[in-house]
């Protein structure tokens, strides 16, 4: 399939900092892609880039095959920001009425009947709802827009434990009936573990990792075993993370293959594990070129 | 059939799937021409991917339990245990009875459970044997 968004060595500086470098990425169509790294790595950024928000200062970056500032492709990117973001003055039905208007290929029904079912009153004023419902009414209106694909930045982060369920459960029905592509943003691993089956992993305005999440729970490994040198590991081996204690070390490796060494205990990692190694890479590492099939030593 | 997940389990979500599709199959909850929940109403329940969804029906169509048919959904189609199931009743009561019996001797939970492994175990070895 088709790529969704495709970047080359794309960058983006604020002054003299790079919030994003040397980005090279090819998501394909049809996942939903999990975005995560610590605060400022440089999440909210790509984002920004993959909507036109910002322009890039090196590298480029297209969207469904066309760069973002085209509008053209924005036609079909739903976008919601951190915080859902919708006008407090206006009511419920005003916020369909001006997606409507804004939006060429707008699906009245879809967002009527969504509203119903989120049991919101038409004539509430936005400002007035709660923060689930907040969000909810943001979704109804990127999903209205019948986008291919939908770029959410963080859009669980500030919602209860039912909020957000209920959030993600409508994220995975809109995109079961509609081939929606998703790329989102969270630090919730739990979340990303159940709707995720794409992840990347940025830290440091860098590219960690990135893949589908079933290529990647295959191909990283758990070794527990006595204490020694990570120096003298087997060749195809890459150390993703490494600690030790006085007798034993272990370490999170990635490998085109099996791991055939009997003086290591091997066992599969979760996403969680995969994740936090990578994000605990001390930053500022120099990164390689190829962000494909990046490891960092 | 309504699914559920353990989310610490560290068993991948389609394979909970599956096994719970099985289980079914073994305790006669599904039978032959039973339709699955649609890959859509799975994933907006459990808010899961939809891949996984679909995923855990391939295998299951590769197992040979189930078909999809396209546009409608998906249906069982294979059986397991099949004949053993109407043993399932008597052999439920016997093991009831067992469990209280258990209790009263003053098992917990536990060393039942702990109890019924090893002797599972053992019995499968002599069978073996």
């Amino acid at each position: 399939m088709s790529a969704v968004i495709e970047t080359q060595g794309l960058g983006k500086r604020y002054q003299r900092k790079w919030a994003l470098s040397d980005c090279t990425l090819s998501i394909p169509a049809g996942h939903v892609v999990g975005l995560v790294g610590p605060n400022g790595a440089g999440k909210s950024t790509l984002m920004n880039l993959a909507v036109g928000l910002l322009a890039p200062t090196a590298g480029t970056i297209e969207v469904l095959g066309r760069p973002p500032a085209a509008g053209a492709a924005l036609a079909r990117v739903g976008y919601l920001a951190q915080d859902a973001p919708v006008y407090r003055a206006l009511s419920v039905a005003d916020h369909l009425k001006l997606g409507a208007r804004l939006n060429p290929d707008w699906d009245a029904g879809l967002a009527r009947s969504r509203v119903e079912r989120l049991g919101l009153d038409p004539h509430q004023k936005a400002g007035t709802l709660s923060g689930g419902q907040r969000a909810q009414l943001a979704l109804t209106l990127a999903a209205a827009k019948r986008p291919q694909l939908l770029i959410l930045d963080e859009p669980v982060a500030s919602l209860d434990p039912l909020a957000r369920r209920e959030f993600l459960q409508d994220l995975m029905e809109s995109t079961a009936e509609h081939e929606l592509s998703v790329v989102l943003s969270s630090h919730l691993i739990g979340d990303l573990e159940r709707v995720c089956d794409y992840l990347i992993v940025l830290v440091g305005s860098k590219v960690r990792v990135t893949g589908t999440v079933e290529e990647l729970l295959a191909t990283h490994h758990l070794l527990t075993g006595q204490r020694r040198d990570p120096d003298s590991l087997p060749a195809g081996l890459a150390v993703v993370s490494a600690s030790h204690t006085d007798k034993q070390t272990t370490l999170l490796v990635r490998t085109g293959g099996q791991v055939f060494d009997p003086t290591w205990i091997v066992s599969e990692v979760t996403l969680e594990d995969l994740v936090l190694a990578y994000m605990s890479q001390a930053v500022g590492q120099a990164g390689r070129r190829n962000h494909h099939l990046e490891v960092h030593q | 059939m309504e699914f559920h997940l353990d989310g610490r389990s560290g068993v991948a979500p389609y394979l909970q799937l599956i096994h719970q599709v099985r289980q079914g199959l073994r305790l006669g909850v599904l039978e032959e021409g039973d339709q699955l929940p649609t890959v859509k109403e799975v994933a907006a329940g459990l808010a899961i991917n939809p891949n996984t969804v679909l995923k855990a029906y391939r295998e299951l169509e590769y197992q040979g339990l189930v078909a999809a048919r396209p546009g409608i959904g998906t249906f069982v189609t294979g059986k397991l245990g099949g004949a053993s199931l109407a043993a399932h009743a008597p052999l439920r009561r016997d093991l009831r009875r067992w469990l209280t019996k258990a209790r009263r001797a003053g098992l917990d939970d536990e060393s039942i459970e702990a109890l019924f492994q090893s002797t599972f175990r053992s019995a499968a070895e002599e069978d073996i044997a």
